[in-house]
């Protein structure tokens, strides 16, 4: 259920942004969700039309860029994709890894018409 | 429209002291502490309106002859308008995290321990805070916030134990966020030195994901449940500092494996402490409580 309240933070981001650039319109947004955000696709591309609606990106195209997670051994150094939130270094079973991508939640830019 | 669950109703989260219930039920639906995203709405709407006041009416015969351009006025209106990409690379969680960042900073004046608690419904967070406010009330000097979709029934249990406390009721909403402590903080007046014990609604998945300004997470689950509850809610693992093991008095009428769940969550989570305890009989309270100190410490 969160994925709407994430939807409607992102409207309202874009708006207050769009304001200050004195957007008239909204025509495109590019989202970045990361594999380990927390965000299920099926449930952010349902939510965000929603939370849209009669707001200036009501009429913007949505690009949800998935990012794949990949996690570094701080024991080996070796980079890795880990497996869900299974981060044990395949290379020396060390527990001690952390994650370089895979927990985006950005709205990377958006697109807007100006006067 | 409500930003916690969608569903059209703006003003069902409401703040209540136990004993105060029926006379602030109405006055805090007239005013402040209602859904953040009534005003958010609000303001971009006045927004827009701004806009249209400032830049008068062109705006509006822009959109609606958009349509009209094949035929006419073709020129005037692509002039008037240029397109631009803002390449803004926020967090979609940035508005939570600079309401967090408040909670914290507040929280760090008053010297205040803050610990979010999460776990399944049912796993026993009420049962943990009302032994804890009842055996060290005084010593640890503990508020507590509780979040619950409805019902005032942990306030009141809590309440009895004794501990001021403020009921954040979230209507459908899964979980709490910074906006809402921020807002209950107000009411509950903490002196410093103490600790304050937030219940979250009970749901591993969503809570996951709204730092709420505490000092550290404290997750929770009994050993009714399963032992693969980290590997099915790994965010809420991963994102914890300590794990309470919780019913361990139940341990010799169940086949919870120990040791599997100990594996599995240190997979998810190799940082994250665990205490076995039992709110029924006390067990494994005074490692908890020694816990609680040495965050004060810190
Ligand atoms: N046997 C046993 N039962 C417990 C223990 N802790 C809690 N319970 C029982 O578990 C049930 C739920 O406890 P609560 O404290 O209400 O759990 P909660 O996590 O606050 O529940 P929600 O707020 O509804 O999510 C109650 O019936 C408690 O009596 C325990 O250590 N041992
Ligand atoms: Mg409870
Ligand atoms: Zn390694």
């Amino acid at each position: 259920m969160h994925e709407l309240s994430i939807a409607i933070q992102i409207a309202e981001i874009i708006t207050e942004e769009a304001a200050k650039a004195e957007a008239l319109t909204v025509t495109k947004v590019i989202l970045e969700i990361g594999s380990l955000s927390g965000i299920e696709a099926d449930a952010i591309e349902l939510a965000v039309p929603e939370a849209f609606r009669n707001t200036i990106c009501e009429n913007a195209a949505v690009e949800y860029h998935y990012i794949k997670a990949r996690a570094v051994c701080e024991s080996c150094c070796n980079e890795f994709d880990p497996i869900d939130h299974y981060k044990i270094c395949p290379f020396c079973n060390s527990l001690y890894t952390s994650f370089l991508k895979g927990k985006e939640l950005n709205i990377k830019s958006f697109d807007i018409v100006k006067p | 429209m409500c930003g916690t669950c969608g569903c059209g109703d703006d003003d069902h989260i409401t703040y209540h002291k136990p004993n105060e219930e029926n006379q602030e039920h109405s006055h805090l639906h007239h005013h402040g502490p209602v859904a953040h995203t009534h005003f958010h709405r609000h303001d971009d709407y006045q927004l827009s309106l701004h806009q249209h006041q400032g830049h008068s009416h062109d705006h509006s015969h822009d959109h609606e002859h958009t349509h009209d351009h094949p035929h006419d006025h073709t020129h005037d209106h692509t002039h008037l308008t240029t397109t631009q990409t803002v390449q803004i690379q926020r967090n979609i969680l940035s508005k939570n995290e600079l309401e967090a960042a408040r909670n914290r900073g507040y929280f760090d004046a008053l010297k205040v321990v803050a610990l979010n608690l999460v776990s399944s419904p049912g796993s026993g967070k009420t049962s943990i805070l009302e032994r804890t406010i009842t055996e060290k009330g005084r010593e640890l000097n503990c508020f507590v916030i509780e979040g619950d979709q409805q019902t005032m029934n942990d306030a009141q249990r809590i309440e009895k134990a004794g501990a001021p406390v403020i009921q954040i009721n979230t209507g459908n909403g899964c979980h709490l966020d910074a906006i809402m402590i921020g807002k209950a903080l107000r009411q509950l007046n903490m002196s410093t030195n103490s600790t304050l014990f937030i219940e979250n609604v009970g749901n591993l998945v969503c809570p996951a994901l709204f730092d709420l300004g505490e000092s550290k997470r404290v997750v929770i689950i009994s050993v009714t449940e399963g032992e693969d509850k980290p590997a099915k809610y790994p965010n809420m693992f991963e994102t914890s500092h300590l794990c309470l093991i919780n019913k361990v008095d139940l341990l010799p009428y169940l086949d919870f494996d120990m040791e599997k769940f100990l594996n599995i969550a240190k997979t998810v989570n190799p940082m994250l402490q665990f205490i076995p305890i039992s709110a029924k009989t006390g067990e494994g309270f005074d490692q908890w409580y020694a816990w609680i100190s040495q965050q004060g410490v810190e």
